[in-house]
């Protein structure tokens, strides 16, 4: 079950609307990702709030066997 | 708590530094995993790997334990550090050898730095 780039962008974008979100298909098999999100939200908060709040808006898709991602590389920031 | 998560609990509290991840220290099964012990290893940190793969309580209950949906996880002094992603980004910028500083893990200076001129 692979995914789209734009699929996993419209996800982040939900919870993240005015994130610069930038989506990179590494492996061109629709399973192996990398995201990158910039957004304000972000600011006082070290990477690992960052990033559960991605996962967070993913719902599940990373979820191990059963998910349809099976690797997303994460950058959070907040815009410098 | 779940008899998993006690188990986690415990080991993270019974070890300094503590790798959930895919096979073994010695026989990483992913390459997530195989980066994090990769660099844990070289830069001659003494630390206990728990294998997921062995367990499954334990490989659905370190991620509800964690609130973090993927393996590796690195865990120091019983606080969740990050996964992959984090670790290799801590690793480049120095926070990690922070880290360690702070909590007191012994590690190899030189090899931390090694790494980040090969990656710099």
């Amino acid at each position: 079950m692979a995914m789209q780039a734009n699929e996993i962008e419209d996800l982040i974008r939900a919870s993240f609307p005015s994130a610069k979100i930038t989506i990179t298909d590494l492996a061109g098999d629709g399973n192996h990702f990398a995201a990158e999100v910039i957004d304000e939200s972000f600011r006082g908060q070290n990477r690992v709030q960052q990033q559960r709040a991605v996962y967070a808006a993913l719902k599940g898709k990373m979820d191990g066997p059963a998910g349809d991602l099976h690797a997303l590389a994460l950058t959070t920031k907040a815009p410098d | 708590m779940t008899d998993t998560a006690t188990q986690i609990q415990e080991t993270i509290g019974a070890n300094d530094v503590v790798l959930y991840m895919k096979g073994t220290k010695e026989m990483p099964q992913c390459g997530f995993s195989s980066r994090v012990a990769g660099v844990l290893n070289y830069m001659g940190v003494q630390f206990q790997d728990v294998n997921v793969l062995a367990d499954d309580a334990v490989r659905q209950g370190i991620k509800d334990f964690s609130d973090w949906p993927t393996v590796p996880q690195l865990y120091v002094k019983g606080e969740f550090v990050g996964g992959c992603d984090i670790i290799t980004e801590m690793t480049l910028s120095g926070e990690l050898d922070t880290l360690f500083d702070d909590k007191g893990v012994t590690y190899d200076k030189d090899a931390a730095d090694k790494i980040r001129e090969a990656n710099g």
